[in-house]
Parts: structure tokens; sequence; C-alpha cells
């Protein structure tokens, strides 16, 4: 396209014009002034078309040149994305530290990967091969976890030819061209590039059978989350979301997970990386940053870029689910991005809907969690794409809109508290008001691997909690002394189940990852608890005595003190509530 | 030679237009002299075609369309910086207004500062000793932090962020520090009361201060927490020490946002304030933190005073979003003369963890302060179900930690504007105060711990007859 020259006719804040810009197309990717800086288009007329700017518009001048990229914001996607950090669209940071130092500077242009690396590549496609989009024809060990498979873009397709013999080559060699039908060749390398606000295609959307198992006892046995599936984290700061989210980046069982920083503490990031680099993956042994992308836009990084960070995050997710991977996103926070999105749309002098945002507000977050999902990938194979979202809400108010969105596109709601944080209570979700609309679905994959008891237990549990939060009102009023004896049993062992299961201590060794098998026992001696002090209440003996045997704190203290490995202690405590218990009942009758 | 412009062509509020502007960039700085021979400063703040919009840092009064020129100066809001700085005191947009002469600068920086590099962040890990049970205790800051203070009007926020600077240290660090003191619209006496506390405690040579009174022009207020930070960090990272930005008041800072905002025309969002100010707040916040490879650090503490006592109002809401956790102020506490007032249960220091326990303070404190918390927790029940039914018809152990409550307050969180407690010091009262409870009561701490340091008085008592 021949540019009718495109020069900067206004500039406010992060939102510039450019005079003859109507040639430019709508999200088409352009260079910004002489330092080039990056920017998207987000409006075009007749004279001009406005501009967002990713980068610091200070120095600006009017005049200034723009050149227009003429493809819309893409990622560079390839082998050498896991492991890294990369700023909202996504340039690698540690690139970046390399060119300008320990602060940030503007107009760095730094591809997404390294292309001067050399990959041990296996070719899997001959001369001949007929492939079609999303089919698989190299591959190479990325890190020790992540087999990185290179696959055809979606839109292309054809018969192979040229393909060169397995060795090592770099990002950007051609390892084969593809003729398609109609004649036209295209050369491909061990990268791609695509668009980050289009979803990539996929063959077919599958049913989500499975959960994503966290080792976080709230989470897998009270609230679970399908893979492929939508959760939001929602609450006041300090009630612990982004030690929820870094729970979960560390121990739910995806494959791969993408770290998505928006808006975010710095030092948070730092931690990340800091952590990830030193732990090991439970299951595999190997390091958690071989299986981890980060991406930071950190709350002092333009607020533009944050619009994207979520973007490439799930780009970068669905590129790796498209290889048959299970990916799972955590976000923290989509708050920040949905202040992006007000920030610019008021620059842009757009009419506001609820509290500033945007009317396109839940468009955006549906567009978002709807590239959530567990998929048939092209290549026929299997892959998912798990969303968790952080929801910072002002003031802890859930009524607020982005919470209310968000709440329409998402299946599980872990609502964290703050009255549980304040009592250190973590991880403080709110067993009242959270929720999970995939537990029907899980059902028959809990009842396969665990047995029907799991269903039982968990409604068991729910039950007594819903019940003592119901008793909780009238001992707030009148005093736990008065309630009867059955109904002060449920205060007792719904304590248990708070402090002793639902409360989970990150820091704790034992405790920060927990497999479901010893949820499972873990519910069942407490149920058993219940149970069986039902029946010693049921005799007329106080709940009193029942609490003199030390058992309830017993209970509490075994998430500290049964390893992980040998649950044999959990099936000697459920013996010995039997015996004590019965004691208890012969000695009243004596 | 620089272009002057004469006249111009709108002002509204602390906003003036000029016409027929060309080659001035975005934030370019200019100065405008009135035909009196006053000098004020501005920032172009949006330009459109030849059109530039300006903020005028000291305020439009006496302006009119025709009594000024402009001349624009070719660079963005800088200040000039040294080593010299300590010691000497600026007003809001970084000049000299203690009559010691300009700086002779060593360089000089834009006061919008840059994002540090994640990858090039150090996490903070060393804990600084204030000498405060409830901060030590139980949300101890660590160097390299950003730990407001969220107080009200009429609290002893100053008088506790003052000793805070007297008391604290690092443990066995002698490396140099500052203190960078930004004052944004507060009272002259609020200033003299830090020049003095600073003075009396021999620290006033290691002191920058940056005053923005409550009387002084509102939009220079917007620059003065840039420029605070700005010295701060040369100093930290380019002369490599330590230094405690104190920035109070921030909701005069944020009001100063609103009031510029408005006469902008910006569409507001909650309460005024304009949507950008989670932005804008965390420019600020993020600048503290240390840097791989300099042994220098920016730790912060900004004041705010929460509006009415609300810590839903938007300033102390985001900033909690930003800060690494917050300090918060209880009138309730004021009121029963316990000093400092700090309420402990959201009080919250999120680097904490990393600072405390074996190797930096001692094996105990994450499990004591942790139990701390959750007693404390059941104390705020006890209460509210005594208020219901009276203290007499408490259970046995509600009765207990209706004692525990009282005691923690008086014992562990009051203490004298002078006392200087040792970390030991404040995890023995700690140990003192749980052994009201009775051990089955203890759900956080283990039972190794709970051997070693946990005290029943009525056994103590059984022995020592």
């Amino acid at each position: 396209m021949e540019n009718k020259e495109l020069i900067i006719r206004s500039i406010n804040g992060p939102v510039i014009t450019v005079l003859n810009g109507s040639s430019l197309s709508m999200m088409n990717m352009v260079h910004v002034g002489k330092e080039r800086l990056i920017g998207e288009v987000v409006g075009v007329n007749k004279d001009y078309a406005v501009v967002q700017v990713y980068e610091d518009t200070t120095g600006l001048y009017p005049n200034e040149p723009v050149y227009d990229t003429c493809s819309p914001m893409s990622v560079k996607l390839g082998p050498g994305l896991i492991g890294n950090i990369f700023d909202g669209i996504a340039r690698p940071l540690r690139d970046i530290e390399k060119l300008t130092g320990s602060f940030i500077k503007r107009g760095v242009n730094a591809p997404s990967i390294d292309e001067e690396k050399l990959w041990d590549v296996e070719v899997k496609a001959k001369d001949g091969d007929f492939l079609s989009g999303g089919s698989v024809y190299a591959e190479t060990e990325e890190t020790e976890l992540i087999k990185h498979k290179i696959m055809v873009p979606p839109t292309l397709s054809g018969t192979v030819q040229n393909a060169v013999s397995s060795g090592r080559y770099k990002v950007n060699d051609v390892i084969l061209e593809l003729k398609s039908e109609t004649g036209q060749v295209s050369k491909l390398t061990l990268s791609q590039m695509w668009p980050i606000r289009l979803p990539r295609p996929v063959k077919d959307r599958l049913p989500m059978l499975k959960p994503l198992v966290t080792g976080q006892r709230i989470i897998d046995t009270l609230f679970p989350v399908a893979k492929g599936g939508c959760a939001a984290v929602p609450g006041p700061f300090g009630a612990g979301k982004t030690i929820t989210q870094h729970q979960l980046a560390k121990w739910s069982d995806a494959d791969i997970i993408v770290y998505i920083g928006c808006g975010e503490r710095g030092n948070e990031m730092t931690e990340v990386l800091e952590e990830f680099s030193k732990l090991k993956d439970p299951k595999s042994g190997k390091l958690m940053l071989d299986r981890t992308v980060l991406i930071a836009n950190t709350s002092n990084m333009p607020v533009a870029a944050r619009e994207a960070s979520i973007y490439t995050g799930i780009t970068l997710a669905e590129y790796y689910r498209d290889m048959g991977y299970h990916v799972a996103i955590l976000a923290d926070s989509t708050s920040r991005w949905a202040e992006a999105l007000r920030e610019i749309s008021g620059r842009l002098e757009e009419m506001p809907a609820e509290e500033g945002y945007p009317a396109y507000l839940p468009s955006r977050l549906a567009e978002f969690y709807e590239r959530a999902g567990y998929m048939e990938v092209l290549s026929g194979s299997e892959g998912s794409v798990t969303i968790i979202g952080a929801v910072s809400p002002q003031g802890g108010d859930f009524s607020e809109p982005v919470t209310q969105n968000t709440k329409r596109f998402i299946r599980t709601f872990w609502a964290l508290d703050r009255t549980l944080a304040y009592a250190r209570h973590f991880p403080a979700i709110n067993w009242i008001t959270s929720y999970s609309e995939y537990i029907p679905m899980l059902s028959p994959w809990y009842e396969k691997n665990f047995g029907p008891e799991f269903a039982r237990y968990r409604m068991k549990i729910s039950s007594l909690l819903q019940e003592e939060s119901k008793l909780l009102e009238i001992v707030k009023l009148i005093g736990s002394d008065v309630l009867p004896d059955d109904q002060k049993l449920i205060v007792e062992c719904a304590k248990v189940i708070r402090v002793g299961f639902l409360q989970q201590n990150a820091y704790h060794e034992l405790d920060t990852y927990v497999p479901i098998e010893k949820q499972l026992k873990m519910m069942k001696v407490m149920i058993r608890l219940y149970e069986k002090s039902q029946e010693v209440v049921g005799k007329n003996i106080p709940v009193s005595q029942i609490k003199n045997t030390g058992l309830f704190e017993e209970l509490i203290r075994i998430k500290y003190e049964v390893g992980n490995d040998d649950l044999s202690p959990l099936d000697r405590l459920e013996k010995k509530i039997d015996d004590k218990l019965n004691a208890l009942i012969a000695e009243n009758q004596a | 030679m620089r272009v002057e412009y004469v006249g111009l062509s709108e002002i509204n509020g602390p906003l003036v237009v000029l016409d027929g502007v060309k080659d001035v960039f975005f934030e370019e700085v200019c100065e405008i002299i009135l035909d009196n021979g006053q000098k004020r400063f501005g920032r172009v703040i949006m330009i459109e075609g030849e059109k530039a919009v300006i903020q005028v840092f000291e305020g439009t009064k006496g302006i009119s369309l025709e009594n000024v020129h402009t001349s624009f100066q070719g660079r963005p809001v800088e200040i000039p910086l040294s080593k010299e700085m300590l010691g000497r005191i600026f007003d809001g947009a970084g000049r000299p207004v203690d009559g010691l002469g300009d700086l002779f600068p060593d360089e000089r920086r834009n006061i919008n500062g840059m994002p540090i590099n994640p990858v090039s962040r150090k996490y903070p890990r060393s804990c600084i000793v204030t000498g405060i049970s409830a901060i030590d205790g139980m949300s101890t800051l660590i160097r390299g932090q950003k730990l407001p203070i969220f107080s009200s009007s009429g609290l002893s926020h100053n008088e506790l962020a003052a000793q805070m600077v007297r008391q604290a240290k690092v443990q066995d660090d002698d490396s140099e520090f500052a203190i960078v003191f930004a004052a944004m619209g507060v009272k002259n006496d609020t200033a003299e009361f830090f020049r003095r506390d600073f003075e009396e405690s021999g620290a006033l040579q290691r002191v920058v201060m940056f005053l923005n009174l409550a009387s002084d022009p509102i939009i220079e207020r917007i620059l003065t927490p840039r420029c605070a930070l700005t010295a701060a960090e040369y100093l930290a990272f380019r002369h490599n020490m330590h230094v405690l930005v104190i920035m109070t008041d921030m909701t005069s800072y944020c009001e100063a946002l609103r009031e510029f905002s408005s006469s902008k025309g910006e569409i507001p969002s909650r309460k005024g304030y304009p949507g950008y100010l989670y932005s804008d707040l965390a420019s600020l916040y993020e600048r503290a933190g240390m840097i791989e490879g300099i042994p220098g650090s920016v730790t912060q503490v900004p004041i705010l005073t929460m509006p009415n006592d609300d810590i839903t109002h938007p300033i102390p809401d985001l900033t909690g979003y930003i800060t690494e956790g917050q300090i918060v102020l209880e009138r309730s506490l004021e009121q029963k003369g316990i000093y400092p007032p700090i309420s402990v249960l959201p009080s919250l220091s999120r680097l904490m963890k990393d600072g405390i326990g074996k190797g930096f303070t001692r094996e105990d404190h994450p499990s004591l302060s942790n139990q701390l918390f959750a007693s404390y927790a059941s104390v705020q029940e006890a209460r509210s179900l005594a208020s219901v039914i009276g203290e007499d018809e408490l259970s046995e152990l509600d009765k207990k930690y209706m004692i525990f409550g009282r005691r923690f307050e008086e014992e562990f969180v009051k203490q004298s504007i002078d006392e200087n407690r040792t970390v030991e010091q404040t995890l023995d009262i700690g140990w003192q105060l749980l052994s009201e409870l009775p051990k089955e009561a203890l759900d956080r701490v283990d039972t190794a711990l709970l051997q070693k340091y946990y005290s029943d008085e009525e056994e103590n008592e059984i022995r020592q007859r």
C-alpha cells in the first residue's frame, strides 16, 4: 500500500490522531514517531485515524511520521517462549534489560523469541506429504518438560516440497515449503505470526469432563474448575488473590502455565520469577519455570499495553493448546485490564456506561473468557485452555461492573472474603458465597477415580457448613451455650472442617499441596467424627465430654502431621475415633 | 534562539491554550512570563495540530489572554540532582526554598522516571526493625517495600511516621541511609513538626524535603511526589544509599489530581476521581524497590488520611491494591489512649513472609504472628457477643479472649513514643499474652514451637509451689 504521508496530528496521553490516516485499517499495528513506538489503530475516519500507543508518549512532536506495518498486532510464536518473561506486547524483558538496563526505556524492538538460538529439530514431514492447517511437521525439545510441536499455520495447507532433514536450526530457518492447490508456495520456518485479538481456530469444542487438579482442598473438593473452564477470584486487597493465583500456578496439573501479571506489582513478578526458577514441579521433578510463560505489565508500565497483555497471554496459551497441551492462564488482575479499557475509552471520548466503563466491557470480557475451552485441535489431538481471572473490585464490593459482568461468563466463583483474611484464614475463599457449576459434569470423573464416597462427603461437608452459618447467626445473638447438643456438635464439627480442612497453609511444606487421595481421607475422618459423635449425642451424652477426648484438636492438626505419601495414620485415626467414642458411650452407660 | 509566543487563546482553570505553535512536544515545559515580570511554569498536556494545551503549575491567577509571553524550554519536566540535596529544602516543584541558592547539578532527570524492569528487580528480603511491636511483630516492614499508613484526620500518624524514621534500622548493616520527605497539601505545622523531629534526632543532614503546603498551588502538588521519588531513586541507585521516602498526605495529592482532571473535562469515575487514578498512583508507588546488583534501595511509607474513616474510599482502596500491605490506624484505639493506634487485623505486610522467621528474625515469628492474628480475631467475635449478652454470660473461653484482647492492646500494641523494642522483646510479649489462652485454642502453632515457647501460667505456679 502506498502511504500518503502519515503524520501525527494530536497527542493526548497514550492516544494520538494521525493525519491522512484514512488509509489505515482498524486494529493494524503502526510505528509512531522517529523512535518507532508501537501503536495500534483503534479508530479511522475520513480525515484521520486514532491510534493507541503502547509506550510513554512524552517527547513526541506533532508532525512526526507514522509508519503502517500493514498487519494486525501480532505475536511471533515458536520455540523459546517457555521460561521467558514478556511485557504486554510480547517483548522479552530479559532482552530489553540487556538493551536498556534496569529501567525500561522506550522504542525498544526485540523479537519475542531468540532468533539466534539453534534448536535440535526432528523434521516429521517429507516431500510429497499433504499437510493441512495445524498438522505437526517438526518437533523440538523446548525445555525438559515440553516438546514443542511445529505446526502448519491454521490458514495454510498443501503439499510438502524441499523439506530439510532433521538437524539444528534457528527459528527463522526454512524447514519446508508448502505448495497449495492453487499453486501458491509458502515457506514454513520454526515460527509463525498470529494476531493477538483473533482466536486460533480449532476443530471442535468438547465437553469438559476433567477437573484441573490444584492440590488446594477447598478448590478440588468444594469448588472445582474443569480443564477448559473459567473461574474468577474476586476479592478486596489483602484477601489473597495473588497467593491463590501463585498456588494454582505452582501446583495445578496443567502442562503449561501462562501467568499474566496485568497491572500488578513489580515485586510480585520478580517473586514468581525467582521462586519458579528454584521450585520443582511435584509430578515431573523438573523446574517449574520449564512449563511457565510469564507476561508482566506491572502497574507502572504503559496502560495501553496492559489492555493488550491479556490477549497476548491467551494467544500464547492457544498456541500451546494446539499442540495438544492443557494450558492454564492465570490473569492477575482482569480489573486492571478493564480499567485500562476505561482509560483508553475515556481518552477516545466515548460515551461511558456504568462507573465510567465503556459499554462494550461485557462483550470484551465475554470474548476473552470464551477463548477458554476443552478442544479437539486441528491436528486431531485434545488440548484445553483454562482461564482463572483475578478480579479486584473497588472497595471489595462485588456489585461493581467488572465482577458482575465477569460472573456471567465464568462458572466457578471463588469469592474471597475480607473477614476471613483478617483472621488469617487462608485461602480466604468464602464457602457460602462461592460456587462451581462444573460439579455435575465432573462427578463421573471423581466417582471413577475416587469412588462414590467422594460426592457424599462433599455434600455432607457443604451441608454442615451451611447449617453452621445459620447457627452462627443465632450464636451471635445469644451465645453458644444455649444451643441444644446436636446443634453444638454441628458448630464444633464445622469448626474442625473450617480450620482443619478448608484452611490451608501455602507456606507449610506438607500443606501447600495436598493430593486428592489425602483430601478424601481427611474428609472421611472428619465426617466419621461427626457421625460417630451424633451417635454419642443421641445417647444424651453432652458434647463437652466429646470435646474432652481431644479428638477435635487432633483432627485440626492432621494436615500438618500426616505426610502426602503415607496416609495410613488417617486410617488409624479413624479407628481411634471409634474406639474413644465407643469407650465414652460405655463409660456413660456404666 | 527560542520562539516566544505572545498572548493566549483560552484560559480554563489551571489550563491555558496556545494557538499556532510549532515544534512543541508532548509534556514539554514552558515558561510563561507575565507583563509584570512574574514567571510561571507549565507543561504541555495535549497537542492538537497547532493548538497546545498547557497546564500552569502556579495557577492562572492574574493571567489574561494578552498579558503573557510563552516560551518553550525544549525539555520535559526535570529536576536537578546532586548529593548536595541532602539537608536541603525544596518547594513542590523541586526549587530550593531554604535560601541557600541553586543546586550545582550532577545530572538532570525527568521526574516521571521509568519503570523498573521486573527482571532487574531484586526481591526484597531484609527486614527493617522499627522498634514498634505492632509493626515488627505483625506487619514487618521490609527494605524496598511500599507500606502506607492508612490514617484519618486527628490520629497520630505523623508521630508514628516520625518514630519509625528515628528508630528504623536494619540489623548488622552500616550502609548510608537517607530520608526523602514529601509534603503534599499538609499544614505548615505538620511540615514543621517533621523538620523539628528530624533535627532533634540529628537526621536533618540526611533529609531531603519537598514541601508543597496546603496553601501552595495545587497543580504543583502533582509534581511533588515525582520530584521526591526522582531524588530518592537518584540517591539509591546512583549513590547506593538506603532511602526511606515519607509522603504525606496522599489524599491531598489525589484531590489535586481530581481537580486537575475535572478542569480538563475528563470523564470521572468513582467519586469524581479520574479513571486513571490507579495507574497514576501506581506510577508513584511502584518506584519503590531494589535492583539486582545495586546496593541501594527505595522504601516508601506514604501516609494517607481516609476520608470519613472509610477504608473503601477510592484513595485507600486503590492504594491498597498497589502497595505491599498497609498499616491501618483506628480512632477507637486512639480514644482508649493507645499509642500507636494501629488496628492490627486490617494491617498487613505482604513481603513479611520472606523476611521473617529462621535466619531473619526468630524461628517462631511467622507462627506467632499468625496465632496472634487468629486469636485477636476471636477477641472481636467475643466482644461483639459480649455487647449483646453481656460479658458475664460469655463462655469460659470467650472470657479468656476478652482478657487476652485487653492485654494485647495495652501491652503489645501500646508503647511509648520513644520506646524502642527489640524483635525478641516483641515476640516474648506475644508469647506471654498467648499464655492467657488455653493451649488447645492455639491452632496456628505447631506442637514443637508450642512446647518451646508457650508457658502455661498455672503449670508454672504449681511448679513454683
